[in-house]
Formats: C-alpha cells, structure tokens, sequence
C-alpha cells in the first residue's frame, strides 16, 4: 500500500518524522517495505539563478554566470536553448548526484571551463503532474521567488517520503491512504480529521433510471448516482500531484476524482458515460452463458454464470468489480454519467478475475475485501469532489441497493480480566479503553464489562476478546510482554513414538553403510515413469493427480521414489561426482476411492552409483540394514522389474513376503539417460526400493539377547561340485537345513576348470558348528557332515570334491 | 693361567668389539663359551694345578666366565635392539598415503535441522505427531478458521487433488489432528514436507514446516516468548532473543511474527540481518477461539499457542546457504558437508 507522507498528514497532525512514524508503524504490524525519499538520489543541487549567459559561437551552448547564493557565482555552461538571463534553475553543483546513479563533476565543456550543470525538471526525476514545467524542453523554470542557494528538494517536492506498506490479509481497511491514517492516529494518539463528504445534489432527477441487482449474494451493497453539466477538464495540481505520488497519471478531472478515491478511501469506483447506456436500467446480474464482454482495455472475455456482469438492460456494459466495458466508459465527450460504488463478494471477483485472467486495481481490493462503510465513504467523497472541482452538477438520482447487512458496527462486551489472561500481563484498564477508543472502537466500561462496538469497516474483529487483546497489545507494545516459561501448565511426558525412533535408525543405519540422504519432491511426471520403461498396465501407473500443477512436470504424486533418486544419480553424474552413494526415506502415494484421502506409505529408496559399485555391495548394504533390526532377508531373482537388468535384481524377501527389490538399472534405462557417452560406460548405477511398513511388520518389537555356548566352536570347510545352475543360496540353506547345531555358513571360494568339467563348478565353504550344552566332538561333526554332504547330493546332486 | 686368562680376555673385547652380527655373536659364544670354547679348556686344564691352587683359580675362572656371559648378553641385547630397529625401518611406511575408509553417509541438513529442533522440545516435553501430507479442505482451512472466501486462501496457492482434497499448504491442520485425538493438556510438534503452487527463486513448491502446539490451562502470549527464548538459544546461540511483532494468522489471535536478535553481528546490523539486528524466523500466536471450539476444547478452559517454524528458513540461517535452490539439488558435494 502506497502512502505519501504529505498525504497522512492531511488527516492526522504528524509531529514526528518519516523515519520514526516507519518505527512506530513496524509496532503497530504494519512494515513499512519501503520507505522512499521522492528525490532519492538528488543531492547537492541547489537554487541558481542565471545572471547572464552568453551562446558559444558555433556551438548551441551558453556559458551562464550562476549565482548559487551561499555557493557563490558558478560558471556553468548549458545547452538547454530555453535559458534566459535572470531565470532561477536548478544547479547541480561539482559533486551532485542525479537519479539513475549520475554524478556532476566540474570539468569544461567544449574546452569551456563548467563547475556543474544546470536541470531539467526530468533530470531531477519529476512530471509536471508533480511539479508543472516538469516536462518542459529544457530547464526548470523555477517561480521567482525561490532563493539562489536554497535545496532543491523543498522547493520542488522532492523531499517528499513515499511509505510502501505492507497490509495483512485481515485488514483490507487498510488499503489507503486514509485507512493508513486511522492508524497513524491510533499510534500517535492524536485526533483523526475526515475527509470532506459533503455535497448538495440539485433537485434534477434522471426520469426512468433505475438500478436492480438480481444477484445480492454476489453484490450485497450497490450504490449509484447520477452526475450531469460534466465539464471536463484538468484536475487541480494537488490532486494531480497526489495521483502522481502513486505513481498514477492524471488524465481528466472525473476519471481522477474515481482513481483519486480508489487510493484515498480504498473504494473501487466506476463512472458510466450516461448517454452510452442503451437503457436508463443497470441490472446487477450473472453473466449468461456465452455472453461477451469487451473491457476498457479492449479485451474481449467470453463469460459463464459465474461471472458478474453490470448490464445497462440490453448487454453488459461492465465486468463487476473488474473493469469497466469499453462501450460505456467515460471519455471527453461525457457529460452526464453514472457512479458506482459497490460490496462485490470476494469470491466472486477473485475466482471471475482468475478464470478470465483479468485483473485490475479495483478487483485487487475487491478481492481483499471492501466494508459497506467504505462503499458509502467513498461515493459520498466523490460527489464530494465533483462539487469542490466545480466539475458536474450532483443530481437527485441516487440508488441504494442493499441485501441488507446491518449498518451497525459489531457490538459485543469482553471481560477486562480474559483480555489480561490471554496476553499474559496486566494492562492498565484505562490504556485499554485509551487504546480502543484511538482505534475508533466505541467503548463502556461497567465493572471489569468492556461494551464495545467495533467501527464498521472492521469487518476482521470476529470473537471479541482475542480481537481486543490483538488491538490493544499491538498498540500497548509487544515490548511490554514478559517471557515466562508455561508457568501454569502441566508437566508433560513427550518423547518420541517408537516407530519414529526406528525411523531415525533406518537413517543412521543405511547412513552407516555409506548412503546419503536427499531430499526430493514429492511429484513428477508420467514421462519419468515411461524413463522406468514401467508398462502401462502396471499398478504404479495408477497414480494422484494434481489438478492444477506448476508444470506438467511436477504433475502426479510419485508412486515410486525410483525415478526421483534416478534424476538426482544422472544430475550429480552430470556435475562430474563421479560416485556416490544416496538415500531418501519418503512417502509415495496411491489413490484410494474417491472422495478419500489417498493412501500414503512410507518407502526406503536407495541409489548408487560409480566404477567401484556392484549389485552385491548393494545387497550387503540392504542385509546390513535389516541386521540393524535384527531381519535376515533372502533374495530371490527379479526377472520382470521394467527399471532393473533382469539378470542382477533381486527381490528382498523377509520371512517369505517380499519388501522390496534392488539391482542393477536396466542397459534400456541406462542407454536412455542423457548422459554423455564415457559417463554412461563407466557409471554403474543400482537401485533399490523398500516398503517400509512392510519391513518393520518382521521387526521384533522388543529384544531379548541369545546365549552364548561356553563351549568353542568347531569349523570345517568343504568342497563340493555342482552343476552350474545350483545357486549358492540354495547350498547355503541346504547346509543348513540339514544340521541344526551350524551357526555360520561362509562361502570362501567358487572355482571352474577342466579339473571339474563343463558346466559344473566347485564351491568351498566354511562351517562353523556350534552346542550349547557340551563341546562338540570330531566324530559328533563327522557325523554332522556326512548328514549335509548326504542331503546335498540329494537335493542339489552336490559330490565332495 | 692368570696370564692367559688376561689374554683371553683381552682377546674377547677384542672380538667383541667386532660382532656386527648373529652369525659373530654365535661364533663368539662357541669360541669363548660354547662345550669347546676357550672357557671349557680353561675349565679343563684346572684339572693340571695343584689341588691348593684351584679353588681360587676356578674362582677367577667363573669369575672370568660370569663377566664374558654378562658381555654376551649386552651384546646380544643391543644387537636384538638394532635388529629390531632396523626391521622398524623397514617397515615404516608414508602415513600421508591415503586412509582406507568405509564413508558412512550424512543425514540431508533439513533431517538434522528438524532433529535439532525437535531435541530442543522434547526436552520440554513435547510429542511428536505426523499428519497425512495430503489433506482435505477441512483440516487444512475450514477448520482452521479459513473459511471459503477468507482472503487467508489468497495467502497460499494450494494444489488440489480433488474439490476437497489438496496438498497440505502448511503443517497447521496437525494441530486439528491432534486436538481430535488428544484433550489438554497438549504439548506437540508436526513437523513434515508441505506444498504450495509458487517456484522461483526463493521458493520450492515443496518445504518443510514444524508446528508446535500447546494447550492446557493458563497459557499465554508471555509463555510463547519464553518458549520462543529458549528455543532460539539452543538453535542459535545462548545470547540471542527473540522480538514479537504483530502479525495475521487465521488460526491465532492475537498473531505474532517473532525476529530473532541477530547472531551474527549480535543486534549491531550486518548484511544478514539486513541491518536491522532482526532476523525474522517464525510465526505464531495464541490458539484462536474457533480453532479450539472447532477441536471440542473450550476456550473458556484452556487456552494454547502455536507456531509454525520454517525448517529450511532455519537451515539456511545456521549454515549460511544464500540460495535454497542447493537444498533440493541434492549434489553430494553439498551434502557431504553436513554432519550432525
């Protein structure tokens, strides 16, 4: 919100500086973003006034004799043709500074020694709407009675501080100037002064105007009246130069007095051209379906019944709340129209202004929210100005159309001692009511009673005594409030659930194993689910949609956390990290019925990457994990996962279900990465993924320890011959299950040759037997062996070697 | 005798003085003290002295032996010590060659962020509770008091999967999760990854949030800066503070922006600060009225705060990160440095 501070203090005696009101507002919740010095930038640049100039021959120059009073007489040489002997203008002495970073030096022009530089008024970054002659060619010709020697900036206005003031949501009161003020007043105590609005309508009435709203959910308030004897023309140059200050330009005398209203009181006004209004009817209505619209700014929208239209009887001659229609503004012609001031819902303007992407000043406050107190303030300020500029005749025909919200405001009591106990500290009573009463709130006191009416335009004070507390702390001072540390409140256990614990230690077990933790969006795209060459029936495809994303891109909420850990491989590959190792302990999500929230379910993705890497460093990582939680998982060979090479992947499996799956990415999946060519051939890249719940449903909630056999262990190792086909897992759990008292099974070597012949393959393996009650024997274990070796030709056809 | 035993012990320095070896040193314990050594003829041609004579002869013979052993052993001794120390040399090996190390991985910075501040009030006794990521419209605004037209909507771009059902905006609707479940006295913290329609470059359609929650009897603005106090001390540094400001939240009221004086320049103004002395790092409140009435809580009876902690704002603040883009590019080169 744009303030002027010249502004504020037309409605409040404002005795302390920019700076310091900047820190008093801050207090109060309102941040200043900015605050701007109009002449920022301008420095050293002083009244001069021309005491002679003689024109270089043969060049368009003057040299000018300046005095620059307390600086003396300056030698400046100009080139602006409208310099005249006695002309009082702006010098920028040796060392000035102009807007956009320009600095003066005094050095000589065309060999003509120059001690700095005479201004234009845009040189010094004004318009004539902010000082008239602005914009003449050449130099600012400054009025006779400015002082030789005197800043610049007084004179001219430059000295001017612009607020740019952050309003919150809560408070669309204060989206002007004049709502600002009622704050500047509330926080420096001190007397507001209203805005004029009086004015004297004749006694002409329009025969035959009439104003219907057909839709008072979407208008609850319209006001309109007639205007008439327009005489068109410029406004005065205090209005001129206040538009200026917010950085709007004037055009003529009735669209200002509308714009100069929209940033004085907030209220959105339009004005119609009466004579281009096919009927004397304004219906407020919805918009039929198919209608169209061309907006001032020669737009053309196409509209639907959610959009409010205000018709003249035969077509729609304005967007509500948007933009005026282009066949019934106000142009120099005009000379009788109508004004508008309304209360469109906020909804309505907000969803009418998205779907057509048509936005404006107006609809922005709409949008916020306007009360019905500044949809009176403002049409009555307006008829107001249209008197004081002496600029249209205000007649009779005035229209209030109302749905019929109360003209009261809010009117509640609040108990002195629960506004004490919800800030925590004692607030005098009589600073409450101070403070309340400087808010424009109407106050009584009855006991500890506060009966309280709020002004109309807080439409935000909602409960009553949190409402007070807010006020009154913000403007007693948040200084005022005392740490204190739950004093009244009971001790509470806390702590972590234990599945939040085993959480944090899945991170710091797969942490420990070399992986590190990214941290991903929660959504992609179909398209990297196609990168998983994932089939388009498989159940993953089935994914929650988001209605309105970013980006196409950012569409669906992943299903898998595969492709995510993928991008952020190929990315880190692509950046010349030429290894690595990465995890992510995130949700993926699947629709559920519809009108349910979707399923959520929290999966381990792993990835890793690099020349050293190999399937089993990765199955050692996801052994080392279940270990951590007391799980032994087994694998099982996963031929048909579309992301992984089908002859390095593997299903977890814990307790025979399987909860998950890793291995190598697939050669397609690889082959289709866009990464450039050596890094394609030497990078590895594994992934894997694990359900979560899944995995944890296998971990024991509580631990008990094994004992330890006292007596030592026995090793042997063996050497059997196989066909090639007989998996080392399938030996291994052969082993095992032959021989309860076996403890350990480690595979220490795997030897093909012609000593064993084609298509068979020695594996030697070390076994450790364990008893817990006696020490074990050498025939005890010879007769262990021969039950293995015996089961193993059996089941596997495995011969000793 | 005596004489030969002065030049046979002469002759043993002598030969002493040139073992440079074991091989010496053994040819030297032979020689002198071996069956056939020169001590053993000795020991032998006792046997011709007369019977007076060779007690005290065979006293300076073991005498002689006691002191050639005694020589042999020091010399021993130091022939093991320079063997040894040459086996040391030989060994040695260049300890600036590289270490061989099993890298353990790091945790991402906004985990170990979140843990930090999640350390600090469990430490008050707060629980920690997780809502679903994607909510309704009830949890995440109506019941918190953002209602359909309420200019809060405005606020936050929220993405929708269905009419009623979005991507949580913020971590707020665990307060009504957990306000169902539980009755005061309540003291809790949702932290967890919210979304909102908005990228560039100061903001990432997903972030993280932590909220925390207290409701029980008596408790006031003056308890949530006290709260905030010791909170910003441990996260931060032991002499900073925290500053409350007004602010708008739907769901509080009144609502208060909280600064933290600056830790870097100590409040002075620095580029951090924006020379202010302030950083702003979180907002909060006291629990609004229609939040608790919404839960079943009465407000007449209890009262609440809550807080809504930015975890990335917070992460970036202690690490000095000027670009919360490095957060979600994950490169390992990044992420590597963080240890918690």
């Amino acid at each position: 919100m744009i303030a002027p501070f010249s502004w504020l203090k037309e409605y409040v005696d404002i005795d302390v500086s920019a700076k310091e009101l900047e820190e008093k507002l801050f207090g109060c919740g309102f941040e200043v973003e900015e605050l701007k010095q109009l002449g920022k930038g301008v420095s050293n640049v002083v009244v001069g006034r021309v005491d002679s100039c003689e024109p270089v021959e043969g060049t368009h120059l003057f040299i000018c004799q300046v005095d620059c009073g307390a600086y003396g007489s300056r030698q400046i040489v100009t080139g602006a043709p409208n310099v005249y002997a006695g002309m009082l203008t702006p010098a920028a002495l040796d060392g000035a500074t102009l807007p956009g970073g320009i600095t003066i030096k005094a050095k000589p022009l065309h060999g003509i020694p120059s001690e700095g530089m005479l201004c234009s008024g845009e040189e010094l970054g004004l318009n004539e709407d902010l000082f008239p002659g602005a914009e003449t060619y050449g130099l600012l010709d400054l009025p006779k009675d400015a002082v030789p020697g005197e800043d610049i900036k007084p004179l001219t206005g430059l000295d001017e501080y612009i607020f740019d003031i952050s309003v919150t949501a809560n408070r669309p009161d204060c989206q002007s100037v004049f709502g600002i003020a009622r704050e500047v007043a509330a926080v420096l105590n001190k007397p507001l002064k209203m805005p004029a609005t009086d004015y004297h309508p004749s006694d002409f009435t329009y025969p035959g105007l009439k104003v219907t709203v057909e839709a008072p959910d979407l208008c609850p308030r319209y006001l309109a009246h007639g205007v008439r004897n327009i005489t068109p023309g410029e406004s005065p140059r205090w209005m001129k130069r206040r538009l200026a200050l917010c950085g709007l330009r004037s055009i003529s005398n009735v669209v200002d007095i509308t714009n100069y209203v929209l940033l004085e009181i907030g209220q959105p006004m339009h004005a119609f051209d009466l004579d281009q209004l096919q009927n004397t009817e304004i219906i407020v209505r919805r918009a039929a379906e198919g209608e169209t619209i061309q907006t001032l700014d020669e737009k053309e929208f196409k509209l639907t019944p959610d959009n409010l239209v205000i018709c003249d009887g035969n077509r729609p001659v304005a967007l509500a709340g948007i933009m005026g229609g282009l066949n019934s503004g106000i142009t120099d012609n005009s000379r009788q129209l109508l004004f508008e001031a309304a209360k469109f819902a906020r909804d309505s303007i907000r969803r009418t202004s998205r779907s057509l992407g048509q936005s404006s000043d107006s609809s922005a406050r709409f949008e916020k929210g306007i009360s019905e107190y500044t949809t009176e303030l403002g049409m009555a300020r307006a008829l107001h100005l249209i008197e004081e500029l002496g600029c249209g005749e205000v007649t009779a025909s005035a229209f209030d159309e109302s749905a019929g919200a109360s003209r009261e405001g809010k009117r509640f009591t609040a108990r002195v001692s629960k506004i004490n106990d919800i800030l925590g500290i004692q607030v005098p009573t009589e600073e409450m009511i101070r403070i309340l009463r400087s808010l424009q709130f109407d106050v009584t006191l009855e006991g500890e009673i506060l009966d309280v009416t709020a002004p109309r335009y807080r439409e935000d004070i909602e409960v009553g005594e949190p409402d007070l507390a807010e006020e009154i702390i913000r403007e007693y001072g948040y200084d005022h409030v005392v740490p204190t540390f739950l004093a009244a409140a009971a001790v509470t256990g806390g702590g972590k659930t234990p599945d939040q614990l085993r959480q944090d230690k899945v991170k710091r077990a797969i942490c420990a194993q070399g992986y590190s933790e990214v941290s991903t969006l929660a959504f992609y795209a179909d398209e990297d689910l196609d990168t998983l060459r994932l089939p388009a029936d498989a159940k993953e495809r089935q994914v929650v949609r988001i209605l309105n994303p970013i980006t196409e891109k950012l569409s669906i909420m992943r299903p898998l956390l595969a492709p995510s850990l993928l991008k952020i491989v190929v990315e880190n590959i692509k950046r010349g990290n030429a290894e690595g190792r990465i995890f992510e302990l995130s949700n993926i999500y699947r629709p559920t019925e519809a009108g349910k929230l979707p399923e959520e379910r929290l999966h381990l993705g792993l990835a890793s990457f690099g020349p050293e890497e190999d399937f089993f460093a990765m199955k050692g990582s996801v052994e080392a994990l279940g270990e951590a939680f007391g799980l032994h998982f087994e694998v099982e060979r996963a031929t048909d996962v579309s992301e992984l090479h089908p002859g390095i992947a593997a299903w977890i499996l814990c307790e025979g279900e399987r909860i998950g799956v890793f291995g190598k990415l697939a050669n397609e999946v690889t082959s289709s990465l866009k990464l450039h060519k050596d890094a394609k051939s030497h990078h590895n890249i594994f992934l894997g993924e694990i359900d979560y719940r899944k995995m944890m449903s296998h971990a024991a909630a509580s631990f008990r320890y094994q004992p330890i056999s006292v007596f030592p262990p026995v090793l042997r190792d063996l050497a059997l011959t196989v066909k090639e086909e007989v998996t080392c897992g399938e030996m291994i759990s052969e082993i095992r299950r032959a021989c309860k008292q076996i403890t350990d099974v480690e595979l220490f070597d795997i030897y093909r040759g012609e000593q064993i012949g084609e298509g068979q393959k020695s594996m030697a393996f070390k076994l450790r037997f364990e008893c817990e009650d006696h020490a074990l024997q050498p025939e005890e274990v010879d007769k262990f062996v021969k039950k293995i070796l015996g089961n193993l030709k059996y089941k596997l056809g495995a011969d000793i070697r | 005798m005596e004489q030969k035993i002065k030049a046979l012990r002469q002759q043993m320095e002598e030969r002493l003085s040139q073992v440079d070896n074991r091989d010496k040193l053994s040819a030297f314990w032979q020689d002198f003290l071996g069956k056939k050594g020169s001590i053993a003829d000795l020991m032998k041609g006792l046997g011709g002295v007369s019977k007076e004579d060779r007690p005290a002869l065979g006293k300076v013979i073991n005498e002689f032996k006691t002191q050639v052993e005694a020589r042999y052993k020091e010399q021993s001794e130091r022939m093991e010590q320079l063997e040894l120390a040459a086996r040391n040399r030989q060994e040695a090996v260049d300890i600036t060659l590289p270490a061989k190390k099993r890298e353990t991985g790091t945790l991402h910075p906004i985990t170990i962020v979140k843990n930090e501040i999640i350390n600090v009030f469990l430490g008050m006794g707060f629980e920690v509770f997780e809502g679903p990521e994607i909510e309704d419209d009830d949890h995440n605004f109506t019941r918190l008091n953002v209602a359909k037209d309420h200019p809060a909507r405005d606020m936050q771009d929220t993405f929708y999967i269905s009419d009623d059902i979005l991507l949580r905006t913020h971590t707020s609707p665990g307060q009504i999760r957990v306000m169902d479940r539980e009755k005061p006295p309540i003291k809790v913290l949702v932290p967890g990854r919210v979304f909102r329609s908005d990228s560039d470059a100061t903001h990432s359609p997903m972030f993280h949030q932590m909220e925390g929650l207290v409701v029980d009897k008596g408790i006031t603005l003056c308890d949530l800066q006290g709260m905030l106090d010791k909170f910003v001390k441990q996260i931060f540094d032991e002499n900073v503070h925290t500053r409350l400001r007004p602010s708008y939240f739907p769901f509080t009221e009144p609502s208060v922006e909280v600064d933290v004086s600056c830790f870097e320049c100590g409040g002075k103004g620095c580029g951090l600060c924006k020379h202010t002395g302030w950083i702003e790092v979180l907002g909060g409140g006291v629990v609004h009225q229609k939040v608790l009435r919404n839960c079943g809580i009465d407000p007449e009876v209890y009262s609440g705060f809550a807080l809504g902690i930015g975890i990335e704002r917070i992460t970036m603040l202690k690490y000095g990160i000027n670009n919360m883009g490095l957060l979600f590019e994950n490169d390992l080169r990044f992420l590597k440095q963080f240890r918690d």
